[in-house]
């Protein structure tokens, strides 16, 4: 080792150089996100936990046409059908397996109604065995409680798809 | 005279440094490794069966769990070997848009890789560093596809929606008033493309950072240079692929050597090692976190003065629009067809693979003309690599051995789909 590289070794100035940048941080904004106070941010592509809608006169959307059942790739949507009093086609059982859902959303691309979306929630739990399987009623309700977000994000998403 | 047994040991499936599930059994005599015997198969989910039971499309979403911190190099190998199969290619806008998201995933990956590798070896900072920046590609990710990480963006015949003219934004909170509001926007006001503009252009500092913490750091050195040390002979036989095989010395990178969609366009330079140990591989990954950034640059120039199609028009294979599909009775046939069914493939077989950012990921797939794949292999990077391990941790330190797992970029995703 020449004298130069050894005082140089001794002066430690690749560690000075390395301390540097981490005591410039000291000084810099913090990038923190403080969750749960503050979310960051979402895209109106988000895809959340899964909702049903329902048209502006509170008819539900879904016509039981079973697209999402066929192209859920984890197998999670069960769906069964029976005409309705007045006739017209409606599911009688809508479930979303949310313990297999993996979130593609397939079923939304595939509904031709827009009846199936994926919100923006994304933080939900099950506190008993079998909370998580979501059913028309709720995934109905989910709906409800959000769809001036989910018209909003369809709204400006109507261009790219 | 006392007998003396090596001391027999499991290193994982819990340990924090064996990224993943990777359990190494290891015979240790003293400190220094005899022999290092990986046991895989704690992440098998059953890909490859599980793509033979579903039409083409539905598989693109589980190709993102392969390797799940590169997502979209792996859909983009699957698509790929579909569209090859169906003999189409997608819009020449959709394979920019495809080249600059596969080198996003590469910038993802060596982020993730780096941060991992340099906590493993003792450097905390780095991987703070390092996820701030894969935080701001994660977003580019949402915004494109809606999910952070599993994308499913790449379909067969291009992308799914072209790339959004705005960015969603931050909000005021308790913790930050309108002024760190504005300042933490500042890059959000336009479209994606802005977006990730400004990530190029604020990312060679970042990477100076980097390498001004980890590149001539002492400790870093006397814990990289000379452990696991491969021949550009070995590296060959060994099939080591991506920056395992160039950190050995052998100029060798698919986007070069058979480029694919549109990389023949893009001028970029692949870093090459000369010594084969962690440190060179660790060098060989920094320089291509700059090329990568440069691809980046050229293809969103292109993507600003080019819009068009990103979808293939032909609705045997893609979806039509939905508004078309909501009126053209044809399109709703087309619609309920693709979305139940699929579509077939010509019988025959075909091999397509990518440089994915941890070496060669290939998809080879066999069709027997039907509407789901006869069989499906993945040809997975990792997997070589790992195989590997016992020659290359031999006669170094346990300690190294965590270096060495994290220079081969191990994950399991993919070693076990």
């Amino acid at each position: 080792m020449s004298m130069f590289s050894y005082l140089k070794s001794l002066s430690l100035l690749e560690l000075l150089k390395g301390l540097r940048v981490t005591g410039e941080h000291l000084f810099k904004p913090k990038f923190t996100v403080q969750y749960p106070d503050e979310k960051t941010p979402l895209s109106s592509r988000f895809r959340g936990h899964h909702a049903l809608r329902r048209y502006s006169n509170g008819e539900e959307r879904c016509i039981a046409c079973k697209l999402c059942e066929a192209v859920c790739p984890a197998l999670a949507i069960t769906i069964e059908a029976e005409p309705r009093e007045d006739g017209s086609r409606r599911t009688i059982l809508y479930d979303i397996d949310m313990y297999k859902c993996i979130f593609c959303g397939f079923c939304e691309e595939a509904c031709p109604v827009d009846a199936i979306v994926e919100t923006r929630r994304f933080e939900y739990h099950g506190e008993n065995r079998g909370d998580l399987i979501m059913s028309k009623e709720k995934l109905l309700a989910i709906g409800d409680e959000l769809e001036s977000q989910i018209a909003v994000d369809r709204a400006k998403e109507a261009q790219y798809r | 005279m006392t007998e003396i047994r090596n001391c027999t040991m499991n290193f994982g499936p819990q340990h924090p440094a064996a990224h993943g599930v990777l359990r190494l059994v290891l015979e240790l005599d003293g400190e220094v490794i005899e022999r290092a015997d990986p046991h895989v198969g704690l992440l098998h989910r059953g890909t490859e069966k599980l793509a033979e039971s579903k039409p083409f499309t539905q598989s693109v979403p589980y190709m993102d769990r392969l390797d799940y911190v590169s997502m979209m190099c792996n859909e983009h190998a699957y698509v790929m070997a579909i569209e090859k199969m169906l003999n189409v290619a997608p819009p020449i806008r959709a394979q920019y848009i495809r080249v600059m998201f596969d080198e996003i995933t590469r910038i993802l990956n060596h982020l993730m890789w780096l941060g991992a590798h340099a906590l493993d070896v003792g450097a905390m900072s780095m991987f703070l560093y390092a996820f701030r920046e894969r935080e701001d590609l994660m977003d580019c990710y949402e915004a494109v596809s809606g999910a952070r990480m599993h994308a499913a963006y790449y379909r067969p015949g291009g992308v799914y929606r072209d790339l959004p003219d705005f960015m969603p934004r931050y909000e005021v909170s308790k913790w930050h008033n309108e002024k760190d509001i504005k300042r933490l926007n500042e890059n959000r006001q336009g479209s994606l493309l802005d977006f990730i503009e400004d990530f190029t252009r604020r990312f060679p500092a970042c990477v100076d950072d980097y390498e001004t913490l980890l590149t001539d750091n002492r400790i870093w050195k006397q814990r990289t240079v000379g452990i696991g040390v491969v021949s550009p002979e070995r590296a060959l036989q060994l099939g080591f692929s991506g920056p395992m095989l160039r950190g050995s010395g052998i100029e060798w990178d698919l986007r070069k050597k058979q480029p694919y969609e549109v990389y023949s366009e893009m001028k970029f330079s692949i870093p090459v090692g000369t010594e084969g140990d962690c440190y060179d591989r660790y060098l060989v990954r920094m320089e291509e976190l700059r090329q990568s950034n440069e691809i980046i640059k050229q293809c969103v120039d292109w993507l600003r003065q080019n819009p068009g199609l990103v979808m293939l028009d032909d609705h045997k294979i893609t979806a039509p629009k939905r508004n078309e599909m909501k009126e053209d009775m044809e399109s709703l046939i087309h619609h309920f067809k693709l979305f139940t069914e699929g579509y077939c493939v010509p019988e025959g077989e075909v091999y397509s693979a990518i440089e994915h950012p941890k070496g060669e990921f290939g998809i080879y797939l066999v069709s027997d003309g039907a509407n789901k794949p006869y069989r499906l292999k993945i040809r997975a990077p990792g997997f070589a690599h790992l195989a590997s391990i016992e020659e290359m941790v031999k006669g170094h330190m346990l300690a190294d051995v965590v270096a060495v797992i994290g220079t081969q970029d191990i994950v399991f995703g993919e070693i076990d789909r």
